[in-house]
């Protein structure tokens, strides 16, 4: 018997688009193709860190150092980016997969509370980025294609004679749109595509979930829980530091004070998506979801504040996104279908 | 306490139970696991509220609504982990709630550092309480956990399996002091799973079973055998009932040696463990609660690290550092909580069934699915898993189901030593006979299986042979023909020899 039920990720999703219907019909331009890049591009980032939040949080852990760690990056592949792009997106990744390494030793081999030890990470790492820079935003170099992979679309790396206007036939424009997307919206939903064949087909994957599910059960059948929880916190790290190129890019600066709060921005995404704080259920579609609804919120009070009507501030802004994801969080826990087990809990 | 009756949603909890304590009078209350004895205690000090029956205290109706209230009116509770704070110290553990204050409130700590010394010093116990009590050994928090209790006046103690982490010496202070309560008037019930310690200090005895008050006798009148006859539920002339379970009859080809434990010993839990396992055995391993068993089966499946001995498996010696490394030289072990220990709840029957087994089911990174599935579909035939199909969430399942699926997990990985903690716990009668037989059925096949049960029944007919533990320790071997319940019971009250009986009483 296959009943339909509301999941939690579903519920999000249903949420996202109707937010996004009733915008498009109130707001002039909310589906335009503008609004939808410079949306798609600006949260690239956010999905990215929220993805790497979410196998953090399946393993029934926690990365607090994500926020820091993007901006470390952003710095690191800022002062990279005149060797050209692959320095400066390597960099800033690399750096990212040291701060996940960091973490992860300090969880499995220290055995250090999650939360303790990506809070001193986030603090090493907040401070690392600012020496790096010397206490300033750090210019990128404009001189390689590095700026192309934060603001510009697949067709901004390619040579002009491949896209020759005249030629193009109906498929060919086609093509010419799809390229046209933000370079850092198909690195987001590569990665997403990627994150959610891992998770549901790949042996890491599965263990991930089951680690979070139940450690001395995972331990007794002999699965590498440490090894697992290692891999997560890397795969956050590398995923911040990829946001983080992203920014320095999209911004043409290393930005040190960026990424402040970007970590409870993913944790938000993550749990709105669906996924138990407590691990070992998760949605990798409800967590992009997740973080798209809280990027499309920012983008709708923006444009009530364009309507003239009213005229909120940036923190009755703060405040208003903050009721919005409350009011999601209490409909999903009301609305969703609980699974018939709960309601029998005896171990017949 | 009179005709107590105490149901949780369907589940009959107690039924008619008794239980009648003398002031100064030493009780013990045994009884197996389920058996009520929980849920007794926690009526008579205002955790729970009966639903039928009647309790007198000191010649009144009782009626605490709370542990506090059960407290201040004389009833004190000490449970088997020290509800006491660690980082605080001594004085403060002992006057927490009811702190002695001087003028504006503030605390009086001279006061409270006086009056702490001489509460202890009643029980010979001189100690700077002024460290925190973290500080002290177990049985030292345990005696502060006492005289904590003693000093609200209580009339009576209760003691929930006060000795289960304490060592040798420490249970003597232990039982020091539950005479020196005595001698002053105070009443205890003690609860307790080692027989030594009942015989030692306790007047009387109240047996439970199923929720109901089977026996109650002096302590000096009734022999260890009898209290654990009574304990089972077994007449001592009751001779084996036939054919209660679901395991087969008769001798079967045993093949070589596949597991060899010398004298392991893991904490102060197990002390010397020495036993084998052959190929195509069924191994039992009994004992009384609180003896060691699943110590010594966690131990050899490297679950927790032993303190000594050696094991040796299919012809070597081992040196097993965790569980991954027992799975990978054949090993299998199936804990007694399944909840917690076994199942991950939230994932399907398909994932919980080859968790394990996925990395060998990887092609190129990804998992080869259609693989899975058909391991997955023939286990779940051959094992019998009522389901709806691969991908229901094994948390929808029933506890035999679960259990089922558990089985499956090992048995797809091929072992060649199965060890099952409990197999058959909580789980309906139908899924148990199924579970039985399977597991027969495997070792029949050549699988060797250390199985640990507190039913009898499931010892003394699925068993090959028989291992009896008794405080730690491997007290007796019973051969295909010597396995009884009988005696097994006799080993499990006084160990390998019968005639120690009455000299460990006249110890007592």
């Amino acid at each position: 018997m296959k009943n339909f039920r509301i999941t939690p990720s579903l519920a999000v999703i249903l949420v996202l688009v109707i937010l996004v219907a009733i915008a498009a019909l109130r707001y002039d331009g909310f589906l335009g193709v503008y609004n939808v890049q410079s949306v798609l591009r600006y949260n690239s980032m956010f999905a990215l860190v929220a993805l790497g939040m979410c196998f953090v949080i399946m393993t029934g852990g926690i990365d607090l150092s994500v926020g820091s760690v993007a901006a470390m990056c952003s710095v690191v592949s800022a002062l990279l980016s005149s060797y050209g792009l692959f320095h400066g997106l390597a960099g800033g990744i690399a750096a990212g997969i040291l701060a996940g390494l960091i973490n992860g030793v300090l969880i499995t081999k220290l055995n250090i509370l999650p939360f303790i030890a990506t809070l001193a990470t986030m603090l090493a790492a907040s401070g690392t980025g600012l020496l790096l820079a010397g206490n300033q935003s750090v210019s990128v170099s404009y001189d390689t294609y590095f700026t192309n992979l934060g603001q510009g679309d697949l067709l901004s790396f390619m040579r002009p004679e491949w896209v020759d206007a005249d030629e193009v036939g109906f498929l060919g424009s086609i093509l010419g749109f799809i390229l046209s997307f933000p370079t850092p919206a198909w690195i987001a939903i590569l990665a997403y595509i990627i994150g959610g064949v891992v998770i549901n087909h790949t042996s890491f994957g599965r263990h991930v979930l089951a680690v979070g599910g139940g450690t001395e059960a995972s331990r007794l059948m002999g699965l590498p829980v440490n090894r697992t929880i290692f891999f997560v916190y890397v795969i956050s790290g590398a995923l911040a530091g990829l946001a983080g190129v992203i920014l320095a890019s999209q911004f043409g600066a290393g930005q040190p004070i960026e990424g402040i709060g970007w970590e409870l921005f993913a944790i938000a995404s993550v749990v709105v998506g669906g996924t138990l704080l407590s691990g070992g259920k998760g949605s990798v579609a409800g967590t992009l979801a997740g973080a798209l609804l809280l990027g499309v919120i920012f983008t709708i009070l923006n444009f009530e504040n364009g309507m003239g009507w009213i005229s909120l501030s940036a923190y009755w802004q703060s405040v208003i996104r903050g009721l919005f994801l409350l009011v999601v969080v209490i409909l999903q826990s009301r609305l969703t279908s609980k699974d018939p087990a709960d309601s029998l809990k005896a171990s017949t | 306490m009179n005709a107590i009756d105490k149901s949780f949603g369907s589940v009959t909890a107690l039924s008619a139970a008794h239980l009648e304590i003398m002031p100064a009078e030493v009780m013990a209350l045994v009884g197996q696991n389920g058996a009520g004895k929980s849920t007794m205690i926690k009526i008579l000090n205002g955790a729970f509220r009966l639903d039928r029956g009647s309790i007198q205290f000191d010649g009144k109706p009782w009626a605490a609504g709370s542990p506090q209230q059960a407290q201040r009116a004389g009833v004190s509770t000490i449970f088997q982990e020290i509800n006491l704070i660690a980082y605080r110290t001594v004085a403060e553990n002992i006057y927490l709630g009811r702190e002695l204050k001087r003028f504006a409130g503030l605390l009086d700590w001279e006061k409270m550092n006086q009056g702490a010394r001489a509460l202890l010093a009643r029980f010979s116990i001189e100690l700077d309480v002024t460290k925190p009590l973290g500080d002290f050994s177990t049985a030292i928090q345990q005696m502060v956990a006492i005289a904590r209790a003693v000093s609200f006046d209580a009339k009576l103690v209760i003691m929930d399996e006060p000795t289960s982490s304490l060592d040798e010496a420490e249970v003597a202070v232990l039982l020091n002091t539950v005479r020196q309560l005595k001698s002053e008037g105070v009443a205890v019930v003690f609860v307790s799973h080692k027989l030594d310690e009942l015989y030692a200090v306790c007047d009387r005895v109240t047996v439970m079973r199923d929720g109901r008050t089977v026996a109650v006798s002096k302590m000096a009148d009734m022999s260890k055998l009898q209290l654990v006859a009574a304990m089972l539920g077994r007449d001592l002339a009751d001779v084996r009932a036939s054919g209660a379970t679901a395991f087969g009859e008769g001798e079967k080809a045993i093949g070589e040696e596949l597991l060899i434990a010398k004298s392991v010993a893991v904490g102060r839990r197990v002390s010397d463990a020495s036993f084998d396992v052959r190929k195509g055995e069924i191994v039992g391993l009994a004992g009384l609660l609180g003896s060691g068993r699943t110590e010594t089966a966690r131990a050899i499946f490297a679950a927790d690290p032993k303190s000594k001995g050696e094991v040796r498996f299919d012809g070597k010696a081992t040196n097993f550092k965790s569980p991954a490394d027992a799975i990978a030289a054949g090993l299998g072990y199936c804990s007694e909580d399944r909840k917690v220990q076994g199942i991950i709840p939230d994932m399907s029957v398909a994932d919980n069934l080859t968790l394990a087994l996925l990395p060998t089911l990887t092609k190129m990174g990804m998992i080869d699915e259609a693989q899975q599935r058909k391991i997955v579909l023939r286990f779940i035939k051959d094992v019998g898993i009522k389901c709806s199909g691969p991908g229901q969430k094994i948390r929808e399942l029933s506890g035999g189901n679960q259990q089922k699926v558990l089985l499956a997990r090992w048995l797809c990985m091929d072992p060649k030593l199965l060890i099952l903690d409990e197999p058959t716990r909580g789980i309906d009668v139908g899924a148990k006979g199924e579970i039985q037989s399977l597991i027969q059925q495997f070792a029949d096949k050549g699988l060797g299986v250390l199985m640990i049960s507190s039913e009898l029944e499931e010892i003394v007919e699925g068993a090959d042979r028989v291992f009896v533990l008794r405080d730690g320790q491997v007290v007796a071997e019973l051969e295909h023909s010597e396995i009884s319940e009988q005696a097994v019971m006799r080993a499990m009250a006084h160990g390998a020899s019968k005639d120690t009986e009455f000299i460990e009483v006249q110890h007592g």
